[in-house]
């Protein structure tokens, strides 16, 4: 491709292009091909940093169904992008929705909002786990003194990932925002024609706002998936945090606490390549995170072209 | 569902437009429901924000508690024990650790800005046969999980004993950030041609159309991009954690944070201390650039 562009008539403004384009080509290589490569073939070695690759066929792969916390591990991440995606959406779209409606006060409460997005992923988790801190937090004190039932949160492997979905819940101002620009650009003439047409409020919901936002819903969807595949920061810290243990390179002895229940995919990946070494089987992992992370992106795309509307697309 | 019902009808019309004209029509228990709904609305979505802003206000006050009381059941600190703030710098390393996110975090926007500004330009103002594709590429690799490419890359800067230092999370930001570029274009876009053609029949070449028509019509845009760039070196903990996680003298803030309860023995009174340290700087980041912000989450979402 490169070399094509570089010969030719106008050769200068072709150059021109090259060197506009040479940082991100050259980061293109390095940063992404190369590794991505790599990984492929470092998949089916068996590799530990310190001697040369082993090749070992499918081993990797199949070691897969041997090892008790891979299928564990694709199933926490699964309920992340499954559910709590979801809900954060929902729960987003609703908040904008009352938001757009609200004439007093409606700055500074979306001011309140938005303000959750800016806490570092670290410390909003390690303040998380404060608050959600079983029976001697401030909100199963709460719970207490209102005579209701005190869940162990971050203690017990059953909610541990909803107590994370309220954290991701309290930090989605930032589409909370987007679908609220969103829902204000909702052409006025659709509003009216809605209503020569006598519909109700749901179905003015279904009919016309959500459709004309829906390609904001599937940015979300797509960029939620997207970081669900790779939702690490979180579980690393709320599992090291709460289950006390060493959250640094050394032993993590508690990553996944309580019970693997926030063993999410990349943690592991992260513990068997970067702690335990096994280089070979971390990047078959990879190669399998890769692939997911293809196969849901096509699947949305696919999804979107039947549900999505785009204005000046038929 | 049921809270939906009637509620969005004739609000989003009423906040700009005249009633509408069904309004009159309607029965009064109808009218009395729909206003129901709009209190309840209201009020749930008030109870919310103050949920919101709870946790934020128990980390807080949770740092200005001694360690008796944070251990205890008290909510608010008694006395008020700032001392916290100061001493987590000593205990936890803070100091370096600060140090370490700063350059990270400067050098990287810095990185990021200079590379990525010409490849937007490249991508929106210059006519050639591969732009289309191009730029879908640059969009692919933002699908792309971080975990994917982390194995060839760790060997890779081990193999140059770059592990233990800053440099394999400051390097790649010099070679263009897809995010900020796709941010960057979307923006240059909205430039209208004649600016551009009028320095182009001046002699100008793309270089200097970039520098001197471009840029400052970008500023807004540019902002937003450093901006975003500072706050993802310094929220980033996957990276600090994967190329630093060995060498404590090299930790990010957000990694030290991490380590902060195991590695110190710390109670939650200094743990939240920190905390709140950690984020002050973006929270005061956030109040002097709000109109960056704003630019930046609205460039994403809406133009996209």
């Amino acid at each position: 491709m490169i070399g094509t562009a570089m010969i030719g008539t106008a050769g200068r403004r072709r150059l021109t292009v090259l060197a506009f384009l040479s940082p991100w080509l050259v980061g293109m290589l390095v940063f992404f091909v190369y590794p991505l490569i790599t990984t492929v073939y470092l998949a089916f070695q068996h590799y530990d940093l310190l001697s040369p690759p082993r090749w070992v066929g499918l081993a990797n792969f199949r070691y897969m169904n041997i090892d008790a916390n891979f299928w564990p591990a694709v199933r926490n991440t699964a309920w992340m992008i499954l559910v709590s995606v979801p809900v954060t959406i929902i729960f987003a779209l609703w908040v904008a929705h009352v938001l757009g409606k609200i004439r007093r006060g409606a700055g500074v409460l979306r001011t309140v909002f938005y303000l959750p997005t800016l806490a570092p992923p670290v410390a909003a988790t390690l303040g998380f786990v404060y608050v959600f801190n079983a029976s001697t937090g401030p909100v199963d004190r709460i719970l207490g003194a209102l005579g209701l039932p005190q869940p162990l949160w971050f203690d017990d492997p059953s909610w541990a990932k909803p107590s994370l979905t309220l954290l991701a819940m309290w930090g989605s101002g930032a589409i909370i925002v987007i679908f609220l620009a969103a829902f204000l650009d909702v052409p006025m003439e659709l509003h009216e024609a809605a209503d020569l047409d006598g519909v109700n409020g749901w179905q003015r919901m279904r009919y016309v706002t959500l459709p004309t936002v829906s390609p904001v819903i599937l940015f979300a969807v797509v960029t939620g998936v997207i970081d669900g595949l790779q939702y690490f920061t979180q579980g690393y810290v709320a599992g090291t945090a709460a289950g006390g243990g060493d959250a640094g390179a050394g032993s993590g002895s508690s990553l996944g606490y309580p019970e693997g229940s926030t063993l999410f995919y990349p943690v592991w990946l992260y513990q068997q390549g970067f702690q335990y070494f096994a280089m070979g089987y971390a990047s078959a992992m990879a190669v399998v995170l890769f692939v997911a992370a293809l196969g849901v992106t096509a699947v949305l795309l696919l999804v979107s072209r039947r549900y999505v509307h785009i204005p000046g697309v038929s | 569902m049921a809270a939906l019902e009637g509620s969005e009808s004739g609000a989003l019309v009423g906040r700009i437009g005249p009633r509408r004209r069904g309004w009159a029509t309607r029965t009064a228990p109808a009218r009395r429901d729909r206003l129901l709904t709009v209190i309840a609305e209201r009020s749930l979505l008030i109870a919310l924000a103050l949920m919101f802003l709870a946790p934020v206000a128990f980390v807080v006050l949770t740092g200005f508690m001694t360690t008796a009381q944070a251990a205890g059941p008290s909510i608010w600190p008694r006395p008020f024990h700032p001392a916290n703030f100061a001493d987590v710098f000593s205990r936890a390393g803070l100091l370096r650790a600060s140090g370490n996110t700063l350059l990270y975090a400067g050098l990287s926007t810095i990185g990021v800005v200079v590379s990525s500004v010409p490849v937007a330009y490249a991508l929106s103002r210059l006519q050639w046969r591969l732009r289309g594709p191009t730029f879908l590429v640059v969009l692919a690799t933002m699908m792309l999980p971080q975990q994917v490419t982390a194995v060839p890359l760790y060997v890779l800067f081990a193999k140059l004993h770059l592990v233990g230092t800053l440099v394999p999370l400051i390097l790649p930001s010099f070679f263009g950030d897809a995010f900020s570029i796709f941010l960057l274009r979307q923006f240059f876009l909205t430039i209208p041609q004649d600016y551009i053609d009028a320095a182009r029949v001046d002699g100008a070449g793309e270089w200097r159309i970039l520098r001197q028509v471009v840029v400052p019509l970008a500023k807004p845009a540019i902002a937003a991009v450093a901006l975003f760039s500072f706050l993802y070196a310094w929220n980033d903990f996957f990276g600090p954690l994967l190329y630093t996680g060995e060498n404590p003298s090299a930790w990010t803030a957000s990694v030290a944070l991490a380590n902060i309860r195991s590695q110190h023995h710390v109670q939650w009174n200094l743990t939240m201390a920190a905390t709140v340290l950690f984020m002050l700087p973006v929270i005061a980041l956030f109040f002097v650039a709000q109109k960056a912000f704003v630019q930046g989450v609205t460039l994403t979402g809406v133009k996209g």
